[in-house]
């Protein structure tokens, strides 16, 4: 019967050493294991939060990189068109003042000529003038000695002299 | 002292055992007859000394100090004073008083009286029993097991400190992964995420102390170091998760108690002396629940042993020895589970009386 009835003795000694142990592992053993425990699990925590976080900064900063090179092709495929515009505008313009300048050379010289021509021809007018002048005279002379051959002549004259 | 409570508790345990020791007879064995049922209660049963094995004849113990409150005010002696007597043969006095053992138990013999008489159940009629605070086998057992428990987990907490990485070296590397087991296998879940912490300390205490002295049991030198096999160990640990259940338990758990919310009116009258008995079942079973099963253990492999003695031919010992190894193999894995169950068994009592209204 004694088996099951729970003896003084050993309940008062159990409680007071139970306390004891609770009191001494709680303040000397279960605090310091278990805060170490939790200690490192929250720095395993922040560890790998932080590794996640340097992750998507990475993944950020190439998506950033990306976006970069983009921009600077795209910004460089303009300029080069820009720059193909300008120089094809600057042909362009060449071309046209090269023209006009060609164009208006020519008109110039078309006008010197002209009046180069002019000239010519005023000059072959005084010179034909003087010649037929001349020739007059020497007619006149020669033919004023007879008066039927100086009219033949003059008729002669007058038939093949004809301006041009 | 009256044992009245205690007789009452007896009743109540009876009921539940599954062993019945109601008609345990208390004869004075014949030397040459063996008595398996007195030798298994001896080693199951704590004692005043520590025996340790026979030589040529006489027990070879380690004395303990018997320590009793009398009428006449605190003695101590050594048990060594019986000179191994546990008939009342030996009478020893001492701070005035006159003392012998009978069955594990001291008496006091009353005034004027220089010999014990016994009653038709020989049950002592001249002689009563003082407090007994004697430090016995298994109070030193319990000392010893502490001394160990600081000595390893005072170890493994220095660990922590020393490195300031707090990486697991050494003896911590093998308990961290039970501390966790305790923190997250019972007390996370059976408490709750939140309130857990409180009842760390507790858990992790009772957890170790139950399982280190669940082995101590097993250890044959040790001889019957049954401390977690007996009920006064089992009735102190039991009493203080009543306790701190019942300190914990907040508004919600005292309504489900007495006024059973979301059921009729009759149904909450009904229920409630269920539920008040309930309080006390939840620490009474886990009293029970390790006393048995630990003593049981003890029993079975003290009963194979005694076969060899029983039938008198050591032909049996193969018999013996193979199915005591067994059982010793069953009872290493119930040492833990043991202590598991009573520690869980708490968690979820703790549980239950913070539990929040939901």
């Amino acid at each position: 019967m004694d088996l099951i009835t729970p003896g003084f003795g050993l309940v008062f000694w159990t409680a007071i050493t139970f306390i004891f142990l609770l009191l001494i592992l709680g303040k000397f053993a279960w605090k310091p294991i278990l805060g170490a425990v939790s200690e490192r699990e929250e720095g395993i925590k922040t560890a790998l939060a932080s590794a996640e976080n340097a992750r998507k900064e990475m993944e950020n900063l190439s998506a950033d990189n990306d976006r970069i090179l983009k921009e600077a092709r795209l910004e460089r495929q303009a300029m080069l068109k820009e720059a193909r515009e300008l120089k094809n505008n600057m042909i362009e313009t060449a071309k046209s003042e090269a023209k006009d300048e060609a164009n208006k050379l020519i008109a110039q010289a078309q006008l010197a000529i002209e009046a180069e021509k002019k000239a010519a021809i005023a000059d072959l007018k005084s010179a034909v003038a003087k010649l037929s002048i001349k020739i007059a005279e020497t007619v006149v002379r020669e033919e004023l000695a007879d008066k039927a051959k100086q009219e033949k002549l003059v008729e002669s004259m007058l038939q093949n002299a004809k301006l041009n | 002292m009256k044992f009245h409570k205690t007789s009452i508790f007896s009743a109540l345990f009876l009921v539940v055992s599954f062993f019945s020791f109601g008609n345990e007879k208390e004869i004075i064995e014949d030397d040459a007859t063996f008595d398996p049922k007195a030798m298994i209660l001896h080693h199951v049963k704590d004692a005043h000394e520590f025996h340790l094995w026979d030589w040529n004849g006489s027990p070879v113990s380690l004395s303990l100090p018997i320590i009793l409150w009398t009428d006449n005010g605190f003695t101590s002696f050594s048990s060594s004073r019986f000179r191994h007597d546990d008939e009342g043969q030996i009478i020893v006095k001492s701070n005035g008083r006159k003392f012998l053992k009978l069955h594990e138990k001291i008496y006091q013999l009353d005034e004027g009286v220089s010999s014990i008489n016994y009653d038709l159940d020989h049950h002592p009629t001249n002689a009563h029993k003082p407090i007994d605070l004697s430090i016995t086998r298994n109070v030193f057992m319990m000392w010893v097991s502490v001394a160990l428990l600081l000595f390893i987990f005072l170890t493994t907490a220095r660990t922590y400190k020393k490195s300031k990485d707090s990486v697991p070296k050494g003896l911590a590397g093998f308990m961290e992964p039970l501390i966790i087991f305790v923190r997250d296998e019972i007390g996370k879940p059976m408490i709750g995420e939140h309130k857990y912490q409180k009842y760390m300390p507790y858990l992790l205490t009772i957890f170790f102390f139950i399982w280190i002295n669940n082995i101590f049991g097993l250890i044959p030198i040790l001889n019957g170091a049954n401390l977690s096999g007996n009920i006064a160990f089992t009735f102190t640990l039991a009493v203080f998760t009543f306790v701190i259940t019942t300190f914990s338990g907040n508004k919600n758990y005292w309504k489900h108690i007495f006024w059973m919310p979301g059921v009729p009116v009759p149904m909450k009258i009904f229920l409630m002396p269920i539920e008040i008995i309930g309080m006390f079942v939840k620490p009474i079973s886990l009293m029970i629940r390790l006393f048995a099963n630990i003593t049981a253990g003890h029993v079975i492999i003290l009963a194979l042993m005694s076969l060899i003695f029983v039938f008198k031919t050591a032909a049996i010992a193969p018999v013996s020895v193979a199915f005591s190894l067994f059982i010793t193999v069953i009872e290493i894995i119930v040492t833990a589970i043991q202590a598991y169950i009573f520690t869980i068994l708490s968690a979820l009592y703790f549980g239950m009386a913070t539990e929040e209204e939901h």
